[in-house]
């Protein structure tokens, strides 16, 4: 049997003197998605940060496939796509020079996704192509930042509350977004308390690897 | 491969070029104020053209050392509250090439405009013209080493309640010997010491000191402040 893609062991992470969690460990395939679940302030989003690179955990390893990710750097990051609880949108650019920008910017040679107009079109923004994104409404920036997704086309998604701000329609319409990366062999990290439906999503509870529940 | 860094960070540079002159009345602030002190000088110490020759270096030089710890706070500030830093960190590239980049272009649009606005303020200021060549260059070679030093500060105070203040106290000390060796410089070449020559050459070497330094120490000050 072949090593999964992307394989957690022993992890833990603390957050000022408290230990939010530990000893976690979590592996996902090609083709796999996993809904993280907890209650508020459990640390579904230490976990994810930490699971992309931003933030360090305090004990524990992530590798991806076969390496740790401290050791791949740059190399781990051009694999995967985050979107926080910012949207990582310039007020300024428009929404299609938003998207074009971080094309150019984050995306190795020959490793493009999808143009620019096409992305819009997918999550329902063609005609907000060319204005700019601070007039663009909290569901509207949302909907752009899952867009970059597209654009980017990284194996790896993690994704923390993608579905805020949106409405029940786009919520169908854009969770069948990870199924579709889910086919194409992608991997995806979820968090979200929205309710939504997705085929396949494997469930793991957080709740298991805190040991004082406050 | 470096091709693509390179592509990234001409990326970056354009994507800040274009926010920061969208955001104008922001880069604006340093220019105006670097325009205001130096206006406000001659009013204060008077006409007298010999009295103002004497403190022209030190004023223009300080005036535009504030200017750019004032413009300090933009560098990353409004990219770290929309998420866009956040995204920066996960770039496919080394992130002090970014970072880089990122300074660059918000020197281009602070430090380039006040070194090529400085000859009309340095008239003001009854500055020989024989030491504008001078006052130019030594700008040119100043601002962009202050703009560099300052984001390690600006990076490390991301996310800090009063962090502008912080860092215009983090950042003077380290500004101390490039506000030296610039003001010098004029002077020297409006004719009050040594040839200009020495204090432009040392600083080339800040800028030089600076440019292999800076980007990498805010990067890392970054990955701190984003933990």
């Amino acid at each position: 049997m072949s090593d999964p893609l992307f394989a957690v062991h022993g992890l833990s992470c603390v957050r000022g003197d408290r230990t939010l969690f530990a000893g976690l460990s979590l592996t996902v395939d090609a083709g796999e998605a996993v809904h993280v679940r907890g209650p508020n302030g459990l640390g579904k989003t230490t976990l994810l940060r930490a699971l992309c690179g931003l933030s360090r955990p305090i004990r524990g390893e992530i590798r991806w496939r076969g390496e740790r990710i401290s050791d791949l750097a740059e190399d781990f990051t051009a694999e995967v796509a985050y979107v926080g609880h910012l949207n990582g949108i310039q007020g300024e650019l428009t929404a299609a020079e938003n998207l074009r920008l971080a094309s150019r910017v984050f995306t190795r040679a020959g490793h493009a996704g999808q143009g620019e107009d096409e992305a819009l079109a997918r999550v329902g923004l063609r005609a907000q192509a060319d204005r700019p994104a601070r007039h663009l409404s909290q569901g509207q920036k949302r909907r752009l930042a899952l867009a970059r997704l597209l654009v980017l086309r990284r194996p790896l998604w993690v994704l923390d509350e993608p579905f805020t701000a949106l409405d029940v329609a786009s919520v169908t319409s854009l969770s069948s977004l990870i199924g579709e990366h889910m086919a194409t062999g992608g991997l995806a990290l979820v968090v979200s308390h929205q309710a939504f439906d997705l085929p396949g999503i494997r469930d793991f509870e957080l709740a298991r690897y805190c040991r004082t529940r406050r | 491969m470096t091709g693509g860094v390179l592509g990234a960070m001409r990326a970056v540079f354009v994507r800040e070029l274009l926010v920061f002159w969208r955001r104008s009345t922001e880069i604006m602030a340093g220019l105006v104020f670097f325009l205001i002190v130096t206006t406000l000088f001659p009013l204060a110490i008077g006409p007298e053209r010999r009295e103002l020759m004497l403190v022209a270096p030190g004023v223009l030089w300080v005036a535009a050392l504030l200017a750019t710890t004032l413009s300090l706070n933009h560098l990353f500030a409004s990219d770290y509250q929309d998420g866009s830093l956040e995204q920066l960190l996960m770039s496919p590239y080394p992130l002090s090439a970014m970072v880089l980049a990122k300074i660059a272009a918000h020197w281009v649009l602070t430090g380039l405009p006040l070194a090529l606005l400085s000859p009309l303020l340095a008239i003001q200021m009854a500055l020989p013209t024989k030491a504008i060549g001078t006052l130019v260059g030594s700008l040119l070679m100043g601002t962009p080493t202050l703009t560099l030093i300052g984001a390690i500060p600006a990076a490390l105070t991301l996310g800090v309640r009063g962090g502008g203040v912080l860092v215009s106290l983090l950042v003077l000390p380290l500004y101390t010997p490039v506000l030296i060796f610039g003001a010098e410089a004029v002077a020297a070449s409006a004719g009050q010491g040594f040839a200009s020559v020495a204090h432009l050459s040392l600083l080339g070497a800040f800028l030089a000191l600076a440019l292999s330094f800076a980007p990498w120490a805010s990067s890392a000050a970054l990955r701190v402040s984003l933990d």
